[in-house]
């Protein structure tokens, strides 16, 4: 049995050259004096697409957690959970649009909360789904069967929303409100960011205390730390590992609810690019590492905000996804436990 | 159909859950307990039912759906004078339909010479089938327009759409040796493609107007501005600039573990097209490197050249484009048999190339690392080197394809490039079977015809031939072709991972399982 630091499937790989983290410091270092000048010459504008940042990493953070969560777990990059997202972003515009939902409505904030939790249960159950048909046969397969089988669900919902609603977008009304929190020196926070965060963070709370303090959770962290032990301890694995799906599929969903009332557009090829950012989030973080998740989420989130948002010296939104997968790739070579990742999974 | 004894799953090891995972093995078990006369019975049993049911509204696909099956049932009629009269049943059903004016001659005429194969000794059989299939292929230009029309896929591709088939046949061969010898699971093997085609795009086109340099092209002006290379000459360049492409991009991320190397393989693979979309300005400097999403446009056609023609007497054309006005055995030889032709030998290299490879002290050294790479780290293969060489290989065939493809298409867009074209060709080496080159060249062939043609076809079948109580589907079959191949992929993974014609090893590690847990701290080179 090998120490609790080195059992993370990254943490023992060789150390690169100590060049290597001196490139690294500099790039940083670059990466600082760019924000810096961008905010001196445009402070409002700054502080303006830090918050659209903060916004953004939320919905990614949700994402994000269902993707170490599920890899804390089975080690396997769940391919199909961007797609799950997309698929509760889909029912949660549709229901909002069936329902008749409207801005300034008196039961818009009830009617918002049942479609929460009527997509955090679908993408839930859907994700549960997925693991029972396409993961659980292969577990004792060689480790990218599982892998392949995951792409090739992923496939397969995007397909079924294409059939669903067809290649155009699906819009949502446009039901938050966006008035101004609070507006100081040309700097505005609208409320619709906030709602955002007001959903995010309670989710996210509940998604702690179930991990940490309940008695399903410890199961989940027994088992993500040795399946074995735990089966002889009494635990259901199987159980579990449907459960650690269920979970996840629900932060996607309500991931995709936020998505939907927030952007107000949804496409069935939008889940796949944004789970791929949601995962290097994860990875950014430390993947199987929850907070480290939430951490990577904001980080992504704020570097597509500053590349589309600042002016000085900036690629623009066409290379955004180049520079998230850029961020993937220095982060698997030069640091590949991630910024947490040094933690063992599932923050135990 | 193959019937083996049946077999408890065997596991090395397992993690947790109980050895019989999951409803698929449950299914399974059912299967194999039943007795043989009873399964034989159920599937026949489907089988007509299937051929009764796509019969009732197309009477030539119900027909063809008992064809194959019983062709499929063939080898299971054992004393020997009893097949030879089911043969002999089939072929006259077969020529009964071609008197009757529903079918070409040839379809009897097909069926004959593979019966006749058949009955070649397992002697001969060795190199005697291979020499057929190779011959059949050659010569298919002479007798495409007298074959029959497959029921459900339409008729049998033409001459271009043969290129475009081979020409994935060789990136699914080329994919192969990184997926099916070294089991590196590589999802961004379009960016590979793409690095061909631009290469090709670069040196034989207008792009780089400023310059005008002539090495060897044929069918332009030589006063005409841009770089105008010999196509020949790209195919190699492309090849050589696609591996080490691949091993710049395999020397930082190959040490990572196999679902790691997927991801960052994806990247790439989405990178790269970004790169394409959003270079014709980098960054402001007004650097034009890729004219962006309009492509690069026209690009030279590959051609020998006058000198080369005379001296072969008009056997290697002088430009594939103006080829040929000659006849071969009562044949006109066009432009695009001319591609087709160019095409296989391409093909014939790259597989010829795959087989010595995967025999080579290289190759076992893959399937080694397949297998388990801390044994294989143990027994002295440098891992790192091994697999780069994996990268590279793998990636210099695809930059040929991806070169002769922008040649033969006159054109690169960085629209080809995306993610779905990198899992469409992942699809193939999974459907055929991973690690097997002819398993490989069958997948291949077979997805990528549905993709350029079959799928249309298919598509207006169903929404022709279906009519159930006056309900006609209209379902635009081909819009669903990444779920179709998604759905391929799912099947197979699940039900038979070892691909349609497996190699026997690669289908002993999916059935027993294999150790490949995590392994960093020998990483030597």
């Amino acid at each position: 049995m090998t120490t609790e630091a080195s059992r993370h499937p990254l943490a023992s790989l060789p150390r690169l050259p100590s060049g290597a983290g001196s490139v690294g410091l500099l790039f940083v270092a670059l990466l600082l004096f760019w924000l810096a000048v961008n905010f001196v010459k445009t402070p409002a504008d700054f502080v303006e697409v830090f918050l659209i940042g903060i916004t953004t990493g939320c919905v990614y953070a949700l994402v994000a957690l269902g993707y170490t969560l599920v890899y804390g777990i089975l080690e396997l990059i769940n391919f199909a959970h961007g797609d799950v997202f997309m698929l509760g972003g889909m029912v949660s515009a549709t229901l909002a649009v069936s329902w008749g939902l409207e801005a300034g409505q008196a039961s818009l904030w009830p009617l918002v909360i049942l479609i929460l939790l009527i997509s955090m249960a679908f993408c839930g159950l859907l994700n549960a789904t997925i693991e029972f048909i396409a993961y659980r046969p292969l577990r004792n397969a060689p480790r990218l069967a599982p892998l392949i089988t995951a792409i090739g669900m992923s496939f397969i919902l995007q397909n079924i929303a294409l059939a669903w609603k067809g290649p155009n977008y699906v819009t949502a009304p446009d039901v938050l409100p966006t008035g101004d929190v609070f507006s100081i020196g040309g700097v505005s926070y609208t409320w619709n960011k906030l709602i955002v965060v007001l959903i995010t963070v309670p989710v996210l709370l509940a998604l702690v205390w179930l991990v940490q303090r309940t008695r399903q959770g410890k199961a989940m962290r027994a088992t993500a730390q040795d399946r074995d032990a735990s089966a002889i301890m009494g635990i259901n694995v199987n159980r579990t590992i449907s459960f650690t799906f269920l979970i996840a599929g629900a932060l996607a969903g309500s991931a995709g609810l936020i998505y939907a009332l927030y952007v107000t557009t949804v496409r069935f090829d939008q889940g796949f690019q944004l789970g791929l950012i949601a995962f290097t989030s994860a990875v950014l973080g430390g993947i199987g590492n929850l907070p480290g998740a939430v951490l990577g989420a904001v980080l992504i989130g704020l570097v597509q905000a500053f590349n589309e948002g600042l002016g000085w010296h900036t690629p623009g939104s066409d290379w955004t996804q180049s520079i998230v997968f850029s961020i993937l790739i220095l982060i698997l070579v030069f640091r590949p436990e991630g910024l947490l990742g040094e933690q063992t999974p599932e923050g135990g | 159909m193959s019937e083996s004894p049946p077999e408890q799953p065997r596991h090395v090891e397992t993690r947790g859950a109980a050895p019989e995972v999951g409803y698929r093995n449950r299914a399974r078990a059912a299967w194999h307990s039943q007795s043989q006369e009873r399964r034989w019975a159920i599937v026949i049993g489907a089988e007509l039912l299937l051929a009764i049911l796509l019969g009732l509204p197309d009477t030539s696909l119900g027909i063809g759906v008992a064809l194959v099956a019983a062709l499929f049932w063939l080898p299971k009629v054992t004393p020997i004078p009893w097949r030879l009269v089911a043969e002999a049943a089939i072929l006259a059903i077969a020529g009964a339909i071609a008197g009757a004016g529903k079918a070409p001659w040839s379809l009897p005429f097909v069926l004959a010479i593979a019966f006749a194969a058949w009955w070649i000794p397992t002697r001969y059989r060795r190199w005697a089938i291979p020499l057929l299939v190779i011959l059949a292929v050659v010569f298919y230009p002479f007798y495409l327009q007298r074959l029959f029309e497959m029921p459900l896929f339409g008729p049998f591709p033409d001459q271009s759409t043969a290129v475009v088939m081979l020409v994935f046949i060789m990136m699914a061969v080329g994919l192969n040796i990184v997926v099916g010898y070294a089991g590196l699971l590589d999802l961004g093997y379009v960016a590979f493609y793409a690095m061909g085609a631009y290469t090709a795009a670069w040196f034989a086109s207008l792009q780089f107007a400023e310059h005008t340099w002539h090495f060897g092209a044929v069918g332009v002006s030589p006063t005409l501005a841009g770089f105008h290379v010999s196509i020949w000459l790209l195919l190699i360049l492309a090849a050589l600039l696609t591996a080490m492409t691949g091993v710049l991009i395999g020397l930082p991320t190959l040490r990572l573990r196999g679902d790691y190397l997927a991801i960052v393989t994806l990247g790439f693979g989405e990178i790269l097209p970004q790169v394409a979309r959003n270079g014709d300005n980098f960054f402001g400097t007004g650097f034009n490197l890729t004219n962006g999403p309009n492509g690069i446009t026209p690009i030279d056609s590959p051609g020998w050249g006058n000198r080369i023609s005379d001296a072969t007497g008009g056997f290697l054309p002088s430009n594939y484009l103006q080829c040929c006005d000659r006849t071969l055995l009562g044949h006109q030889v066009s432009s695009a048999d001319v591609f087709f032709w160019t095409a296989l030998v391409l093909l014939g290299i790259t597989v010829f190339c795959s087989l010595r490879l995967r025999d080579s002290r290289l190759g076992r050294a893959w399937v080694a690392i397949r297998e388990d790479e801390t044994a294989a780290a143990a027994m002295g293969v440098p891992l790192m080197r091994t697999k780069t060489w994996a990268y590279a290989t793998g990636a210099f065939f695809g930059g040929i394809a991806g070169a002769y493809y922008g040649s033969f298409k006159s054109a690169t867009f960085p629209g080809d490039f995306f993610f779905n074209i990198s899992v469409f060709i992942l699809c193939m080496v999974i459907l055929g079977g991973m690690g097997n080159v002819w398993g490989v060249i069958v997948g291949a062939a077979f997805l990528s015809y549905l993709d350029r043609e079959g799928l249309a076809n298919t598509g207006s079948w169903i929404n022709s031939n279906i009519n159930i109580g006056g309900w006609h589907p209209n379902i635009d079959v081909p819009l669903y072709a990444s779920g179709i191949y998604g759905a391929i992929i799912l099947i197979v993974m699940l039900f038979r991972p070892e691909g349609l014609i497996p190699s026997r090893r690669r289908a002993m590690e999916f059935h027993e399982g294999v150790h490949d847990e995590p392994l960093y701290d020998s990483t030597g080179s």
